[in-house]
């Protein structure tokens, strides 16, 4: 699975501390919420990556090995995320939405978050379109279905549920508060 | 204000001799909590370099100005860029040369003993790790025991000295750590002496050291028995040198004994493991000189840095050695044990000669303290 991201970050060749002082640099140009791909040939990296997202609030998605390579993906902070509030009414819990992937009947879910997040871990059989994405995707849906939409926190589903419902989609659920707290199943790269 | 190297050794001989030193450790913190540079006079800053990429005013009060300052980090590069910050606020700091990756490979040759005939024996105390190895010189001709995987350090050793290294033994299968004694023993034409019990999937060839071997180095002076001491792992064998000296590898320890669980089998070996500390051991005389092949904590340090004391002495004040009690033997070794050391499965395969990972990937499994040990 190839994994998008806004910004690539060649660190490669560079010792420590140079691919966080680079990843640091390029992060302050991106958007929140955007996604960062760091190259990076530093073993230690990955757990300096992991560390630095922590201290910093950006978010650590996750390290792919690719040869000698190690691609870190990072999304960049978004504070509107954290607190927002949201609008969108039918609401639909965690543990609702656990009883129904677990159960007979297949279910159709919406991952809205970036494609890197989802990447990284997603409940099986999710389709992901980027919240970013979804004004030129929608069509993509099937409208008569009901969908259950998830992000990480919460607020982008609920931004995504209230664009779908404009558009005329009847059956949409926002699922909160999102991947941050799904215990259930999960497929993708760990 | 400028910036000074310090180099591991300089780092040790500040253990040895109980100096004060101030370590502000910039690697991140399940790093530092794992892992660092012990001392006892030493005091910690732990702050992850990547916090003061904005600058180290912050830190600046919590940093003594009647203290000598080292700043480490895993590999020396953000050690550096941290020591420059402070040298521009007017700080006099040093940085530690390489890092944890110098300071876990720096060796410190020490001398425990004179054998009979002029001969001599050193410990090579691997302060950041507690590795302890062992070099015994006689009449031109040394012997290597529990070598590191840093095999340039014996052999230029013995250069030195002027022997040639005519047999190396590793007590048992380690796991904690890659044995450089195959690799010493192919550079130098020497014997490489391994227990059976625990060569058994090994890819290589090795002469099998049994209970009751002797090997003589330096012709006609110097005698090493082998005494089968199970427990630590099925094969772990004592060298006793020169009537004098124990060689207890991970069996005995000065205020530890070894735990029988790295090879997965601590309830079968629990039995040996007390067999041979508590009759094989207490056969030997009181006078013999314990040199174990690790340390666990620097209180176990000797004035002059070195690891060593009688047996008689520990059969005293070691706590492993004092329990009566078989049921309380057996809790003690099998139950809250510390971590299994980092990738001691690769490390077991490793020394097997199953794998053969690259030097960096080696550097990496090895990469925090050793933990053969139970207290």
């Amino acid at each position: 699975m190839s994994i998008t991201a806004n910004e690539v970050l060649d660190a490669k060749g560079l010792a420590c501390p140079m691919p966080i002082v680079k990843t640091k640099k390029a992060i302050t140009n991106l958007e929140a919420g955007q996604v960062i791909e760091v190259q990076a040939t530093d073993k230690g990296s990955t757990a300096d990556m992991k560390a630095w997202a922590e201290s910093t609030g950006n978010q650590y998605l996750g390290t792919i090995e690719d040869g000698d390579v190690l691609k870190h993906y990072l999304r960049k902070a978004s504070d509107i995320e954290e607190k927002a509030e949201t609008k969108y009414e039918d609401v639909l819990n965690l543990d609702e939405l656990r009883n129904k992937v677990d159960g007979e009947e297949s279910i159709s879910v919406l991952d809205v978050r970036e494609s890197a997040e989802y990447a990284f871990g997603h409940i099986p059989g999710a389709v992901n379109i980027p919240l970013g994405e979804l004004e030129e995707r929608f069509e993509e849906l099937n409208k008569d279905e009901e969908i259950h939409v998830i992000c990480r926190t919460g607020s982008r589903s609920d931004l995504a549920a209230q664009k779908l419902s404009e558009k005329g989609f009847k059956h949409v659920k926002n699922v909160v508060p999102g991947m941050s707290s799904w215990e259930g199943q999960t497929e993708g790269n760990q | 204000m400028t910036v000074k190297m310090m180099s591991a050794h300089e780092v040790t001989k500040k253990v040895f001799q109980k100096e004060a030193l101030f370590i502000l450790d910039v690697r991140n913190e399940d790093a530092f909590a794992d892992w660092k540079i012990e001392g006892e006079n030493f005091e910690y800053l732990n702050i992850p370099y990547f916090e003061l990429l904005d600058g180290v005013e912050e830190i600046i009060e919590k940093l003594p100005s009647d203290k000598e300052i080292l700043v480490v980090c895993a590999k020396e590069g953000s050690s550096v860029m941290v020591a420059e910050m402070l040298s521009e606020e007017g700080l006099t700091v040093s940085y530690l040369r390489g890092g944890m990756k110098a300071w876990s490979e720096h060796l410190e040759p020490v001398k425990v003993g004179d054998l009979k005939g002029g001969g001599e024996v050193y410990q090579f105390v691997r302060i950041g790790k507690g590795c302890l190895s062992y070099m015994v010189l006689s009449n031109g001709e040394a012997a290597v025991i529990d070598a590191t995987r840093m095999t340039d350090i014996f052999t230029d050793f013995a250069a030195n000295k002027g022997v040639k290294i005519t047999n190396v033994f590793d007590t048992h299968l380690h796991a904690d750590h890659i044995s450089g004694g195959r690799k010493i023993a192919e550079q130098t034409g020497a014997m490489y002496w391994l227990p059976p019990k625990d060569a058994e999937e090994v890819t290589f060839e090795y002469a099998a050291l049994e209970g009751g071997n002797v090997v003589t180095i330096g012709k006609t002076f110097i005698d090493i028995h082998a005494l089968y001491s199970p427990g630590h792992t099925i094969g772990s064998t004592s060298f006793i040198v020169d009537e004098k000296f124990l060689m207890s590898g991970d069996i005995l320890f000065i205020d530890s004994i070894g735990r029988p669980d790295l090879a997965g089998m601590a309830e079968d070996w629990v039995g040996d493991l007390r067999e041979s500390l508590y009759s094989r051991y207490r056969e030997l005389s009181e006078e013999l000189v314990v040199l174990p092949a690790h340390f666990m904590i620097i209180d176990e340090l000797n004035e002059d840095g070195s690891v060593s004391e009688k047996l008689g002495t520990l059969f005293i004040n070691n706590h492993g050695l004092n329990i009566d009690d078989e049921v309380e033997f057996r809790k003690l070794v099998t139950e809250n044990l510390p971590p299994q050391p980092n990738a001691y499965q690769e490390i077991r395969e490793t020394n097997m000669g199953k794998i053969t990972p690259e030097e960096e990937k080696q550097r990496e499994m090895e990469i925090g303290p050793n933990r053969c040990a139970v207290r």
